[in-house]
């Protein structure tokens, strides 16, 4: 039973307003520089919309997402209302206030630096106290979680932690480690100068607070989608999770090795050395461990599924699989998007065949494929899966549900994998127009093309699955009953005390912050005549 | 719990199974290190070892990114060095001439905000961050001409921002050197 009902639909309507607009304004993106569309005359509008696009969708999306839908684990795991309405009540007003105050100087074209910020350049001061509102609203969601979790503990104290609600307070620790890169770089670099405080700015370290942030907050998004795959997918196909502890373990592994891997991004920087980039190769590679669990647990799982609805033999399970229910599908399309998107992290990861493609739109193909793809389609599987627990009414637009999974995935290969091929061409990231009359330019035309077709399929998509949504609302009145969770083939009476709290995983993950940042950090900021002057966006001309 | 048999064995096969995959799991991922660090001290890519810095107020008075010191060098060694600077929203110079299979170091910087650097179809691909310097060695098999662009977002030219590289037979090269300290498409 779901208490705080207005609280998580207010945090998913939100999430998914911001989430539609921002997807009408990628494909715009896609379009303008496109060769369908001509010149566009004022690139200044392509850089703006890329702000907004990517603030919406990389800050206040997925953080939404993750405070709504853990919220909801909160209450459905722990059996009791959450502790701190209010507070959840405050840190969601943040989120919105932060919303908006970006959004302006955005839209006017005052600050567009793009969500990575890219300093030296420096745009309206309030651009970046939003995205400071956001991530504070976020922080209360984090102590909440933490309150919650511990209140349950002391009341409980021999029965393991739900596993919904471990890998939910994993997720949330994650995030609050991970933001506080850029809050370094926000309070203590850019708001400075952006407020006239400090007129030159160290970019080399700024880049450095960044990556600290950039990368973990890839895993941040992706903490829902894999929370769906051990405790509803199992649950919502009819079968069992292979492994409860096992699933303890993935999520303890993300905690600790999503975070100092960093410096992938720095790969091609000249202001780190080449030792912490090997460094943080092989953490990368490392970071594939849990994901390469998951898998097989998932796989597994749905596999129990499969032999429980009288599938027989190597491959019998397979067809005997609930392929007309929206989670299959939903899970399976996720699986694939995951699997390419894995492959090319794999190449990424690897500075040799990095350098090919680094910061080609190979990257962006990448980063949509995963994060638009793999994680966005459970995000949306989460949704009709709570939507009749929200709204206590029927969610049946199951054809719509189907037809919506199906465009999503088909409109992600479509639009992604052009957009790799153009990445390996060389094809520059980040530009409004590109001239394709030029012979060294014209034979990615193509390839753009199908990407700008395949956006448009996404908005299709996008629009129908907020109308699922907008008729869940409408429907008939029902009693969902108790919000459940997929319950593990051979359920543990106990687990682990490492597996139950979080005091190994975080300190761990607090001392690699330091081996792999320590020096970096230090040694950046121990070189003299690295600040540079600031470089303003959107000043008056 | 009462006493299952049935379920305590499934358990162990479970926990067998799971163990099994975790060892696969770590062999993969140990092989791609070993293949990358292999990869690393094998061939020519390889990230700069050191970090440099450069004064972007001073770049255009002193120093080795003065305007006079840009382009292609001779080096003693035979090889030949390429300086350039980034700036909103051009390279300088905006077309560079190198010549096919010679070891090229390639040195370049930025005079403002954070630049990007890639000649298409090549292994040369680095940021250019104010205040750093980012070296690059690479190799041209055969003559041919390339595009140069920046690739990362410096303001609302980015797009504009399109230098050219044109690699040239060794020998023209070597003998349009010898009269000239610094090399550029323009001074062909």
């Amino acid at each position: 039973m779901l208490h705080s009902r207005r609280l998580i639909l207010a945090h998913f309507w939100l999430a998914f307003a911001g989430f539609g607009v921002a997807l009408i304004l990628g494909e715009w993106q896609m379009f303008i520089r496109s060769p369908l569309s001509a010149w566009i005359g004022n690139p200044e509008w392509y850089y703006r919309s890329v702000t907004a696009h990517g603030t919406a969708m990389a800050y206040v999306f997925p953080t939404l997402v993750a405070m709504g839908f853990g919220y909801a684990i909160t209450e459905a795991a722990l059996k009791r209302p959450l502790i701190g309405g209010n507070w959840a009540w405050a840190g969601f007003a943040l989120v919105a206030a932060g919303t908006v105050t970006a959004v302006i100087p955005v839209s006017l074209g005052l600050a567009s630096v793009l969500y990575t910020f890219y300093p030296p350049m420096i745009g309206s001061p309030f651009y970046y106290i939003g995205v400071v509102l956001v991530v504070a609203g976020s922080w209360i969601w984090v102590a909440l979680m933490s309150v919650n979790l511990y209140t349950w503990k002391r009341a409980n104290p021999d029965t393991p932690v739900p596993l919904a609600m471990f890998a939910n307070v994993a997720g949330s620790y994650l995030w609050a480690w991970t933001a506080v890169g850029a809050a370094i770089e926000l309070l203590f670099q850019i708001l400075p100068a952006a407020l006239g405080l400090t007129t030159t700015i160290d970019a080399g370290l700024a880049r450095v607070f960044f990556s600290w942030t950039l990368h973990a907050i890839v895993y941040f998004w992706l903490m829902p989608t894999y929370i769906a795959y051990y405790t509803i997918i199992p649950r919502a196909i009819g079968g069992r999770l292979f492994s409860d502890p096992m699933a303890r373990i993935s999520f303890a592994l993300f905690l600790v090795v999503a975070m100092p891997i960093g410096v992938h991004h720095l790969f091609a920087d000249p202001q780190v050395g080449a030792g912490f980039k090997f460094m943080h190769s092989v953490f990368t590679a490392l970071v594939a461990l849990p994901t390469l669990l998951t898998v097989f647990t998932i796989c597994a799982s749905v596999e129990i599924a499969g032999r429980l609805r009288g599938g027989k033999g190597v491959f019998g399970w397979i067809t005997a699989l609930p392929w007309r229910n929206p989670m299959m599908l939903a899970v399976t399309f996720s699986f694939v998007m995951l699997g390419f998107g894995g492959a090319g992290g794999l190449i990424n990861m690897s500075y040799q065949l990095d350098a090919s493609i680094h910061n080609t739109q190979w990257i962006t193909g990448h980063f949509h494929l995963i994060f638009g793809g793999a994680i966005v389609i459970m995000y949306f599987a989460i949704a009709y899966d709570l939507w009749p627990h929200l709204t206590g009414k029927a969610l049946d637009s199951f054809r719509m549900m189907r037809i919506q999974l199906w465009s999503w995935f088909v409109g992600m290969i479509v639009l992604t994998f052009p957009w790799h091929y153009v990445g390996i061409l060389g094809m520059p990231r980040r530009m409004a127009f590109y001239d394709y009359t030029d012979p060294a330019i014209a034979p990615q035309a193509v390839s753009v093309i199908a990407s700008v077709i395949g956006g448009a399929i996404l908005v299709v998509s996008g629009a129908l699955f907020v109308a699922v949504l907008v008729r869940g609302h409408m429907a008939v009145r029902v009693e969902p009953g108790e919000y459940r969770f997929s319950v593990a083939a051979h359920q543990p009476a106990r687990v682990p005390a490492a597996l139950n709290g979080f005091g190994l995983w975080v300190s761990l993950m607090l001392a690699l912050t330091v081996i792999n940042y320590g020096f970096p950090i230090v040694h950046l900021m121990s070189l003299r005549n690295t600040s540079v002057p600031v470089v303003w966006i959107g000043a008056p001309r | 719990m009462t006493y299952d048999p049935g379920h305590i064995t499934g358990a162990m096969v479970a926990a067998r199974i799971e163990r099994r995959w975790t060892a696969i799991s770590i062999g993969i991922i140990a092989l791609l290190i070993v293949m990358a660090a292999y990869a690393g001290i094998h061939q020519a890519v390889m990230p700069q070892p050191r970090v440099e810095t450069a004064d972007p107020r001073t770049l255009h008075i002193a120093g080795e990114f003065i305007e006079s010191n840009l382009g292609s060098a001779v080096e003693p060694d035979g090889s030949v060095t390429v300086r350039a600077v980034g700036q909103q929203y051009s390279f300088t110079p905006q077309c560079i001439v190198v010549p096919a299979d010679t070891p090229i170091t390639i040195r370049a910087t930025s005079a403002d905000v954070v630049h990007g650097f890639l000649i298409e179809h090549s292994n040369v691909n680095t940021m250019l961050v104010p205040g750093y310097i980012s070296t690059i060695a690479t190799r041209f098999a055969t003559p041919s001409e390339r595009v140069m662009p920046c690739h990362e977002f410096c303001g609302a030219g980015h797009e504009g921002m399109w230098g050219r590289i044109k690699v040239i037979d060794k020998a023209t090269f070597m003998k349009l050197a010898a009269d000239r300290r610094r090399m550029t498409c323009v001074a062909q």
